[in-house]
């Protein structure tokens, strides 16, 4: 299932999550490559947010959830004893849904992160921001207006400055929980592009409802259906001549 | 049939509308009482000098000052409490816990003790328990800390406007998205980080409001104080916390109570009501003013 000849980042292995009495994740095996775009598809309830939120440990906070099996950073256990959630939080880093840049400035959503990690010194700091809103093709519309707040920015832009909020603490991996769900087209066009540019840094891994947003930005795809892994291939396959009869129903639109 | 509906509509807007007038005239009457029986003895003399003649004359600085630094300390202490213990409650335990629960049953129970036995218990705890044995330890020789004062009127006072900073500042956190938590959690923030610098700060206005909801409350009880340190008259203004203090509402009590001639003394009793409300009422707006303007900046930033 696994095409051996690219780098793994993220490996999983036996992964079973269950919330209370739901046996929410089966068996999930995946390995996401390094630097490409993973796309998990699949209908709602499926389980892919939820394996999506495996990966930087986010399902931590939920109670009576239990979870077993193997999730490798760089080969390296992150639910091993000792892993510190706050380390590996900052290289992989997440960008949800809707959109939720804190009630501050563009500048203190972007300097947030760093912030907490101890950066203190403002030259530092300046140029961090403005990196981080360059890499999130977000600076040239908003350089003259750091101190504005973050609400005043359109959606698709507040989407881009919580890439750039995660991207300040410099990550590894990014998780993109459906990032464009809430955009129109047009915004929706740009993060599918800034993703693309991204991938030349970052191993990322997205959550998508919308077919062709799959096929547009992922090099590869796994289809998730009840908690259960199908399929996984390059994407190119997987919507092309999918082996699996449910791959090819959900992808041509007969359900989800 | 059509006629007879008509009627008991009309009977029952009718006395909808006197009940919910009752209301209305219940406070202009009290007011309109006050205001009438006390505006004219107010006076820059009258807010800023101390009672004279057996206070049967002067002013009610004191009982001002005395109130004024009593809802301070019990802010300063009241306040931080119950913050912390809100945001144990909503932050740090599981709300279904049985730990979670013996709390919430707790605080629900001290709101619903009447205000005189906290005064019983202010008088038990602190001063009886807590003063005398600070005194066998710091000062065997002399009671300093096993009487009445400020500070142990203060502390009592804190423990009963507890429950509705509690209250007030637990709703607040629950009013923070659930989004914006995640989002610092995700940058790699600890819990404490996040609490400080997006829970805390999206509930400021909650904080603000339990703080002006228990100064109102301190500011208008006086069985709670009536044993742990108010005094009828005393010469100087508090200084230490181990010092009494004079107090609008219980001076109002005393002087219709224990006054060498309540009649002569009618307007005082009226002046100082209509100060206690002004300083409640001002107290209040100020504090109500300052959120809607944390608010409209928290838009705003």
């Amino acid at each position: 299932m696994n095409e051996p000849t690219k780098i793994s980042k993220l490996t999983v292995r036996n992964l079973n999550l269950h919330y209370g009495s739901k046996h929410a994740l089966h068996d999930v095996g995946l390995d996401m490559g390094a630097n490409r775009v993973t796309a998990l598809i699949g209908p709602s309830g499926c389980g892919k947010s939820t394996f999506l939120r495996t990966l930087n440990r986010m399902n931590d906070l939920i109670e009576n959830v239990r979870i077993s099996g193997e999730i490798k950073v760089d080969g390296q256990d992150i639910y091993a004893d000792g892993i510190d959630t706050v380390d590996l939080r900052k290289r992989v880093g997440m960008i949800f849904q809707k959109s939720n840049p804190f009630p501050k400035s563009i500048y203190e959503n972007v300097a947030y992160g760093p912030r907490i990690h101890g950066l203190k010194d403002k030259a530092e700091m300046d140029a961090l921001v403005e990196k981080s809103l360059r890499r999130a093709a977000l600076w040239d519309e908003v350089k003259d207006e750091l101190q504005k707040s973050a609400f005043s920015l359109s959606g698709g832009q507040q989407q881009r400055l919580c890439i750039a909020r995660a991207l300040a603490v410099g990550p590894e991996v990014l998780l993109m929980d459906e990032p464009a769900s809430a955009l129109d087209p047009i915004a929706t066009a740009k993060i599918e592009e800034l993703i693309y540019e991204l991938k030349e840094r970052y191993t990322i891994v997205i959550v998508t409802h919308n077919m062709q947003q799959a096929a547009r930005v992922s090099d590869d795809t796994a289809f998730f259906y009840m908690g259960r892994l199908v399929e996984f291939d390059a994407t190119e396959k997987i919507f092309t001549s999918p082996k699996n009869k449910q791959t090819e129903d959900y992808i041509t639109g007969r359900f989800g | 049939m059509k006629l007879s509906k008509t009627v008991t509509g009309r009977i029952v807007v009718g006395f909808t509308a006197f009940c919910a007038f009752s209301a209305v005239a219940a406070v202009a009457w009290i007011m309109g009482t006050i205001i009438w029986g006390g505006h004219s003895h107010i006076s820059w003399a009258f807010l800023s000098q101390a009672p004279t003649e057996g206070m049967t004359e002067g002013g009610i600085f004191p009982a001002i000052f005395g109130t004024f630094l009593l809802v301070v300390i019990m802010s300063l202490v009241g306040v931080p409490v119950g913050t912390i213990t809100a945001i144990y409650l909503s932050e740090y335990v599981n709300r279904e816990s049985k730990l979670a629960q013996i709390i919430r049953f707790a605080v629900n129970t001290l709101s619903g003790i009447p205000a005189i036995v906290f005064g019983l218990f202010g008088l038990g705890f602190f001063i009886q328990f807590t003063g005398k044995n600070l005194d066998r330890v710091f000062s065997p020789d002399a009671l300093h800390w096993a009487q009445p004062n400020i500070l142990w009127a203060s502390l009592t006072m804190a423990l009963l406007t507890l429950p509705v900073v509690i209250v007030s500042v637990e709703e607040a956190i629950k009013t923070v998205p659930r989004e914006l938590r995640e989002a610092s959690l995700a940058l790699g923030a600890t819990r404490w980080q996040t609490i400080r610098r997006v829970v805390l700060p999206g509930s400021l206005g909650g904080i603000l409001t339990g703080a002006i909801l228990a100064v109102s409350r301190g500011a208008g009880e006086v069985a709670p104080i009536l044993f742990t340190g108010a005094a009828y008259f005393l010469p100087q203004l508090p200084t230490h916390f181990s010092d009494q203090f004079m107090e609008l509402g219980y001076h109002v009590f005393i002087m219709t109570t224990q006054s060498t001639d309540v009649e002569k003394t009618l307007p005082i009793q009226y002046a100082t009501t209509l100060v206690l409300l002004a300083l409640t009422f001002t107290l209040n707006f100020s504090a109500i003013a300052l959120r809607a303007r944390l608010r409209r900046r928290r838009m705003a930033a």
